[in-house]
């Protein structure tokens, strides 16, 4: 049986940032504790239920750094001794620039992490300001630094696009910034205002849809012509940089979610863990989130990616793949040629089409 | 029944001033209803009437009423529609009775509607009887409003009973004013019958019940009874009286009394109201004056929003046609919509009736198109036609003169309003014809008003200007020459055959203008820029772009909670299906409507 992957949430944060909607909570000493006891348990339970290889893991948050290089090399060496990680490609913790240290790099380096994920978001301080974050360009040159001094060269780092009165001089400052440090994965997401974030109570005028498209398609232009390869639709790499760990929940494969919010694809059915840390800490059982991996979902989530949605793939993973890739084949064909690229083996969105994705997508469902 | 013991009457108030609670009052000092069975606004028995506050179908109850001086009398409350729309049922209710209560607000006095219908009474030959209602209301002025009545109207108003129908304040004033004071109705029980039927109603186990008020002769179940206007020849089944809450079965109704006759007619429309029922072997020499087929006056499409409905449609209105002689429809077709109907109301507030109760009691999604009203077209080979519908307004150049339907219509409000109200009928091509002071705040502003700029979103548009305090009232005047043409819009393009209409070419600019804004605000971006033109005779007069989509992705692909995603472009392909696709451009069905009211 194929390899998963394996996603902890880490749900601490000293502050919320105004945008994010992704749950997190002060990290008090005990709560940590507790935390890091109902994870090693859950990796225990599962241990029993799924014999399987570990391909990735993913630390995200939340603020993963919180618990400390002690709290990752824990759940990782839970993992270890439970699962088969052999194999195991890479392993990423979600860090943030202002509050890590060498001897974290260092120590989580011993542990196994080999990649890095830090929210550079911009390299200018009005707009960090903006986003309510407190750390500096600065701050990030000085994570990387240390991280690459461990011996971590695997980074990748976030940018946010259509922030308020966002120009493209600012984004360039940000996509260079990057280019100089040499940082191998770049994440690139447009901003959303997401429901119940102190955002989406404030009267932020936010650049106008065709004003972010323009944004968007400049990002991919500069960073590009810097040597990153646009292989999803908010992420780049420099050559064979990609991140593992997405690439397994785009290609639609399987993933084990551990912790508060965390959500798992096993065996055709999708679970996840309510957003409560107390919850999951007193045992709380998993929430059914119904069937998974069915064919609109396959396409749904390969036409996410650059190369797109391959026939070979459908035929392999579907009984009738080749015929319910055909069909989304016709729809697709009249589709104008500035959003999808097809051929008889593959259907892929352009770069243009990446904006208007979930218009393309559900015009092929 | 002794005759000289029978008063037949109605009630005239205008929207809230009280008709349907005093009803209600009457109803419970007769002790017509039993306590338990008492709910609000008991003549009001469809959900739409109670909720909107009107009078839709006439109803009419026989109540038992044992007055001060001992006598023991029957009363026929006629509770009437109280709107324009239904001017003509209001006459025929009016014809039924001797007297009318008029009821007015004491503290908000005489409004448009009341005068309308206190003028149809008077024509009529009614004794009106004066009521105040709402005295128990802190801003209740009875003084000023008695004077308004005796000044406006010119009835005498001094004694007239102060009431307030919500508390049950000296409701018996009223009951013994109309035993004093109503004239019993007259009346030959052996002369041939003569009666006027002022309402009908589809039953499905008995058939139509008439509603009727004998005016001369007698009728017994077992007579063949002929319809004088329509011709068509029944033998009854059942008369009698109709009491609250049932039909009271009688060997005979009598000249001088109103109640039901059954005779197993299938359609409402072979008992029209209006008409006068004869019995076929002793037929009166002539009918009862006042019969007039009732016309529509606005027409739309209506279509189901789902094709797959067409047939629920059509059943639903067959069903509200049972009930219903003034709807009119006949099917059609539409590029845009597909298969639907051409509908035909009285007015406003009927459409308005007729799309509710098919959205409510029928549960259809349905869409309509503009309204239009009826246009006369004299062609330069001297052909004449009349056009309802916009699609087939002729080639200009063939047309030699167009008509439109103009009204009289009479605005009433607290003069704080006059120039708001001015204003918005000049807009609206209006001819000011007079102004007079009702009293010393409240005026009466008659203007000529074309009915196509009524039709639209007129009474939104004027009580928005009025703090919603004034009323307004019109009534057909006669066609008049106008300088009109036929507006289309098209979408890439293309004509979109529902949305075009008639106007008048001065308004056309402006219409097409703001028809053009808001279809660019209702049309979603699509992946492709769709233009948005209003042209007349191929002339494109305003034009507005809906620019291709940019920008509809999910960017953030977290921690693999890919069942929000998935639910997300499902909503997406849902809301595909609701959409039109009008050639290549997809329209959602709320354009359609939201074209019928710019005026925001």
């Amino acid at each position: 049986m194929d390899a998963i992957g394996m996603y902890i949430h880490v749900p601490f944060c000293l502050g919320k940032c105004p945008y994010c909607d992704f749950y997190s909570v002060y990290p008090d000493e005990n709560l940590v504790k507790e935390y890091l006891g109902a994870v090693k348990t859950r990796i225990r339970e599962y241990s029993l239920i799924y014999k399987r290889g570990i391909k990735t893991v993913y630390f995200g948050g939340g603020t993963p750094n919180l618990i400390g290089h002690k709290g990752i090399s824990e759940i990782l060496n839970e993992i270890k001794e439970n699962f088969n990680t052999e194999n195991t490609e890479e392993i990423t913790v979600e860090c943030n620039p202002n509050s890590v240290t060498e001897e974290f790099f260092t120590e989580v380096k011993k542990a196994g992490v080999n990649r890095i994920s830090m929210g550079l978001q911009s390299a200018n301080s009005g707009e960090l300001k903006f986003l309510g974050r407190k750390h500096s360009a600065e701050n990030v040159l000085n994570a990387v630094s240390f991280a690459k001094k461990a011996g971590i060269e695997n980074i990748s780092l976030d940018l946010m696009i259509g922030l308020e009165n966002q120009t493209k001089e600012m984004l360039l400052n940000s996509v260079e910034f990057c280019a100089l440090l040499d940082i191998p994965h770049i994440s690139s997401y447009i901003l959303k205002i997401e429901e119940n974030t102190p955002f989406a109570k404030r009267n932020i005028v936010l650049p106008d849809e065709d004003a972010s498209a323009e944004l968007y398609l400049f990002v991919s232009k500069e960073l590009e012509k810097r040597g990153y390869n646009q292989y999803e639709i908010s992420n780049y790499s420099k050559e064979g940089m990609e991140s593992r760990h997405n690439l397994v929940y785009w290609q639609g494969k399987e993933y084990l979610g551990i912790g508060p919010g965390a959500h798992s694809f096993m065996e055709n059915k999708r679970f996840y863990y309510e957003r409560d840390l107390k919850a999951f800490i007193e045992g709380a059982a998993i929430v059914d989130d119904g069937e998974g991996g069915d064919f609109e979902e396959f396409l749904m989530l390969n036409l996410r990616l650059k190369r797109g949605l391959i026939k070979k793939e459908c035929a392999e993973k579907f009984i009738d793949g080749e015929i319910l890739f055909n069909e989304a084949l016709k729809k697709a064909k009249k589709i104008p040629d500035m959003y999808i690229e097809t051929d008889s083996e593959r259907i892929a969105i352009t770069k243009e089409g990446f904006l208007i994705s979930n218009t393309i997508i559900s015009m092929l469902i | 029944m002794d005759q000289s013991k029978i008063r037949n009457f109605s009630i005239i108030a205008h929207i809230d001033h009280g008709k349907s609670t005093l009803a209600d009052r009457i109803l419970e000092l007769t002790e017509s209803v039993a306590i338990r069975d008492m709910e609000d606004q008991i003549l009001d028995n469809m959900d739409l009437e109670r909720e909107r506050g009107i009078t839709i179908k006439a109803h009419a109850v026989a109540l038992n009423y044992k007055a001060d001086d001992g006598e023991e009398y029957l009363f026929n409350l006629i509770d009437t529609p109280g709107h324009v729309d239904f001017n003509y049922e209001v006459s025929r209710s009016l014809a039924a009775c001797e007297g009318a209560i008029l009821v007015v607000d004491a503290s908000q006095g005489i409004e448009a509607q009341t005068l309308a219908n206190t003028y149809l009474a008077v024509d009529a030959g009614l004794e009106v009887l004066p009521v105040l209602n709402k005295i128990d209301l802190p801003s209740a002025d009875p003084q000023r409003v008695a004077n308004e009545i005796e000044d406006i109207i010119g009835l005498p108003a001094q004694d007239a009973p102060q009431i307030s129908a919500k508390t049950g304040i000296n409701i018996k004033a009223v009951l013994e004013k109309i035993a004093a004071e109503v004239p019993p109705p007259e009346g030959d029980p052996d002369a041939p019958l003569q009666a006027l039927i002022f309402d009908s109603y589809y039953d499905s186990y008995r058939g139509v019940i008439a509603y009727v008020r004998i005016k001369e002769g007698t009728v017994h179940p077992g007579d063949t009874i002929k319809m004088m206007a329509v011709g068509s020849e029944f033998d009854v089944v059942e008369c009698g009286l109709l009491r609250a809450t049932s039909l009271e079965p009688k060997d005979s109704l009598k000249a001088g009394e109103v109640g039901y006759i059954t005779a197993s007619i299938k359609n409402v429309r072979d008992a029209r109201v209006g008409d006068t029922i004869t019995l076929k072997n002793n037929p009166a020499k002539q009918a009862l004056p006042g019969y007039r087929a009732v016309q529509p006056m606005v027409f739309c499409g209506i279509y189901p929003a789902d094709g797959a409905h067409y047939s629920d449609l059509r059943d639903a209105l067959e069903k509200l046609q049972l009930n219903d002689a003034a709807l009119t429809f006949e099917a059609e077709t539409s590029v845009a919509l597909g298969f639907g109907f051409r509908c035909g109301f009285l007015g406003l507030l009927h459409m308005e009736i007729i799309q509710e109760r098919l959205e409510r009691e029928h549960n259809l999604d349905i869409i309509t198109t503009a309204p239009s009203v009826i246009y006369h077209i004299t062609k330069t080979n001297g052909e004449k036609i009349s056009i309802d519908n916009p699609t087939n307004y002729p080639d200009p150049a063939n047309i030699a003169f167009a008509e439109e339907p103009i009204t009289n219509a009479h605005i009433y409000s607290p003069n704080e309003y006059v120039g708001n109200i001015m204003e918005l009928c000049q807009e609206r091509r209006g001819v000011f014809k007079d102004m007079k002071y009702l009293d010393t705040t409240r005026v009466d502003i008659h203007y000529e008003l074309p009915l196509n700029e009524i039709i639209y979103d007129f009474f939104d548009a004027l009580k928005s200007r009025t703090k919603g305090y004034a009323s307004f009232d019109y009534e057909l005047m006669g066609y008049e020459r106008s300088n009109l043409v036929k507006l289309d819009i098209m979408l890439n393009g293309e004509i979109v055959d529902a949305l075009s209409f008639i106007i008048h070419a001065d308004k056309a600019y402006s219409r097409a203008r703001k028809m053009a804004e808001k279809l660019k605000e209702k049309i979603p971006r699509q992946l492709f820029e769709v233009p948005v033109q209003a042209c007349i005779g191929g002339k494109i007069i305003a034009r507005e772009t809906v620019k291709a989509l940019r920008k509809d992705v999910l960017a953030k692909c977290y921690g693999g909670d890919i069942t929000r995603k998935k639910k997300l472009l499902e909503k997406q392909k849902e809301g595909k299906k609701r959409m039109r696709q009008l050639g290549t451009v997809e329209v959602p069905q709320e354009a359609f409507m939201s074209v019928l009211k710019l005026d925001e």
